[in-house]
C-alpha cells in the first residue's frame, strides 16, 4: 500500500465502491421490475458516476502529485464550461487564454505548498493584470462586465476548487489517522453525499419551497433534511479521516451542508441568468461540469479553512 | 497510417480536452460513404472536428475539399494536405475550360465522403456567409447521395482567422437531417441554407461582439 493512503482511507474508498454497486443493483432490479418505465437518464447518472469516482480514486491511490493534476484538470473543464456559457468579448480572446494559464500556476503553488503565493496569486495578482490586459488591448465597451465575469470564474472554479487539492499537501503528521487523502475524501464524499441527501429528502418530504426564484424544486424540508443527514455522516466519519475533534465535525458537518447548498444555488442563479437547464452535456445524465461541483465551489474553501484555522 | 497518428495523438487530443464538443443528433451524421458534408466555416478546426466526429474507420475516406491557393501554397503545406487531410483543392478562380467538380465527382464515385464548406472562405469570426453554388452542381449530379447538413459553434471563438493562439471553448455542433437534389438549383441552395439556419438557432449561444 502507497504510504500516502491510510487504512481508513482505503475503506472509505471501499465503501463509496460498495454504494455504487448497490445503485447500480437497484437500478437493475427496477428495470427487471418494472420494463414499461424509461431509466435512461438514472442509467446514465451512475454510469457517469462510475467513471467520476474510478477516475478520481485512481488518482487518490496514485500519488498526491496525480489528484492534484486531477483538480487541476477539473478546474480546466470547470473553467472552460463557464467561459463557453457566458458572453465574452471577442477582444478578450488573449485574455482569456492568460485567465487559463493561470490553472497550472495555482495548482504548482499547491504542489509546492506555498501558502502565501496560493492564497493571493488569483484573488490579487490574476484581479490586477487581466484588466490591465484588457485595457492594453483597448476595447472599453462592456469593460466591467468583461472583468467582473472572468474573475467571478476564476474565483469560482480555480482558486475556491485548488483549495480541495491544498488538503493533499498538509502536514501529515498533523492527521495522522488520515493523510491529506482522507481530509479530501472527507470532503468530496459529504458534499457529494449531501446533494443527493437534500435531493432524496425534497422529493420524499418537499413542501415549502425554499428560493422558488432561483431553484424551484428546492424545498426547506429537503434542505433541513439534507443538513441533518450530512453532519451526522459528518460526525461519524471525522475521527476516521479528519484530525476534527466531535464538536468540530459537529462545525464541519453544518459547513459543508449549508455550503453545499450555497453553491448549487449560486451555479442555479448563473444558468437561470443565462437560461440554460444544463451547464453542458459533458457528464450524461448529470449535465454539464458545473452542474457536479457547483457545491462543491463553496464547500472546498470553506471546509479548508475551518480545518486550516483550527489544526495547521 | 501517418494520418491515423495525426489524429489520434494529435487532433483527438486536441478536439475532445482541449476544446471539447457537445453534439446533438449525432446519429444523424452518414456512416457510410458516398455522402456530402456540408457545414458553415469559421475556423481551420471546422475540418478537424467534422473529420473527428465521422466513423473512425472512415477516416483515410474523408475528404475535405478546400482553397487549392491557400493550402497548396508551399511545398510542406501541399504535402500534409495530401497526405494527412486528404484534401481536394479546389481551384477559386476557375480559369481554365476544366471541370472544377472533377476530383469531388471522382471521390463521390469511390463511395468516399466530402466535407464542403459552401461559405468559400471562412469569414468574420461566428457570422454567417453566403452560400457558394458548387454544391448545387455537385448535388446535381449525384442526386441519391445525401447531404447532411451540420452547424457549428464556437470554433471561430477558439481560433479565428488570422490568430496562431488556440483558446479553449466548448464547441456546439448541430447536424441536421440529410438532404437530397430537389431538381432546382435555387430551391436546393435555399432549403440548405435554411437548414443551416434552423441548426443554429437550436441552441443558445451568447453573441461574441
Amino acid at each position: 500500500m502507497p504510504s500516502h493512503i491510510k487504512p481508513p482511507v482505503l475503506l472509505a474508498l471501499g465503501g463509496i465502491l460498495g454504494i455504487l454497486i448497490v445503485a447500480s443493483v437497484i437500478i437493475a432490479v427496477l428495470k427487471r421490475v418494472h420494463p414499461d418505465k424509461n431509466y435512461v437518464e438514472l442509467t446514465q447518472r451512475i454510469q457517469s458516476w462510475w467513471v467520476m469516482i474510478g477516475i478520481f480514486a485512481g488518482a487518490i491511490l496514485l500519488s498526491p502529485t496525480a489528484s492534484i493534476l486531477f483538480f487541476a484538470f477539473v478546474s480546466f473543464l470547470a473553467l472552460k464550461e463557464y467561459l463557453s456559457l457566458i458572453p465574452t468579448r471577442r477582444a478578450d480572446r488573449r485574455v482569456l487564454f492568460w485567465a487559463y494559464a493561470a490553472i497550472p500556476f495555482q495548482y504548482f503553488w499547491v504542489h509546492e505548498h506555498w501558502y502565501g503565493m496560493f492564497i493571493i496569486f488569483i484573488p490579487v495578482y490574476l484581479f490586477l493584470l487581466l484588466p490591465m490586459r484588457m485595457v492594453t488591448i483597448g476595447e472599453t465597451k462592456d469593460f466591467l462586465r468583461a472583468a467582473g465575469t472572468l474573475h467571478w470564474g476564476l474565483m469560482t472554479m480555480v482558486f475556491s476548487l485548488s483549495h480541495a487539492a491544498f488538503f493533499l499537501v498538509l502536514d501529515e503528521e498533523k492527521n495522522p489517522v488520515g493523510g491529506g487523502a482522507g481530509l479530501v475524501l472527507y470532503l468530496i464524499f459529504l458534499t457529494q453525499f449531501n446533494d443527493v441527501a437534500q435531493y432524496v429528502w425534497g422529493k420524499l418530504t418537499g413542501r415549502h419551497k425554499i428560493i422558488p426564484k432561483v431553484s424551484p424544486n428546492k424545498t426547506w424540508e429537503g434542505f433541513l433534511g439534507g443538513l441533518a443527514t450530512t453532519t451526522m455522516l459528518a460526525m461519524v466519519l471525522a475521527p476516521h479521516l479528519t484530525p476534527l475533534t466531535f464538536a468540530e465535525s459537529l462545525g464541519a458537518g453544518l459547513l459543508i451542508a449549508l455550503g453545499g447548498f450555497i453553491g448549487d444555488v449560486t451555479i442555479s442563479a448563473l444558468k437561470r441568468d443565462i437560461g440554460v437547464k444544463d451547464s453542458g452535456s459533458l457528464l450524461p445524465g448529470h449535465g454539464g461540469i458545473l452542474d457536479r461541483i457547483d457545491s462543491l465551489t463553496y464547500t472546498a474553501p470553506l471546509l479548508f479553512h475551518f480545518v486550516y484555522y483550527l489544526h495547521y | 497510417m501517418l494520418q491515423r497518428l495525426f489524429f489520434l495523438f494529435v487532433v483527438r487530443p486536441v478536439v475532445l480536452i482541449v476544446l471539447g464538443l457537445n453534439v446533438r443528433h449525432r446519429d444523424r451524421l452518414p456512416s457510410s460513404g458516398p455522402a456530402i458534408v456540408v457545414s458553415n466555416h469559421n475556423s481551420h478546426l471546422d475540418t478537424l472536428v467534422l473529420m473527428t466526429l465521422l466513423p473512425w474507420r472512415l477516416l483515410p475516406n474523408l475528404r475535405p475539399v478546400a482553397a487549392k491557393d491557400y493550402f497548396f501554397s508551399n511545398r510542406l503545406l501541399a504535402w500534409f494536405s495530401t497526405h494527412i487531410m486528404h484534401i481536394i483543392p479546389l481551384d477559386r478562380q476557375v480559369t481554365t475550360r476544366e471541370d472544377p467538380l472533377a476530383e469531388c465527382g471522382a471521390s463521390l464515385d469511390r463511395n468516399q465522403i466530402l466535407i464542403l464548406f459552401p461559405e468559400g472562405s471562412r469569414g468574420d469570426p461566428e457570422q454567417f456567409g453566403t452560400f457558394k453554388s458548387g454544391i448545387a452542381h455537385l448535388s446535381k449530379r449525384y442526386p441519391t447521395v445525401p447531404v447532411v447538413p451540420v452547424f457549428l459553434h464556437g470554433l471561430g471563438k477558439a481560433l479565428p482567422k488570422g490568430e496562431a493562439i488556440l483558446v479553449p471553448f466548448f464547441c456546439d455542433v448541430f447536424v441536421g437531417e440529410a438532404l437530397r437534389w430537389t431538381g432546382n438549383k435555387n430551391s436546393f441552395m435555399t432549403a440548405l441554407e435554411q437548414a443551416i439556419i434552423v441548426l443554429a438557432e437550436e441552441g443558445h449561444r451568447p453573441a461574441w461582439e
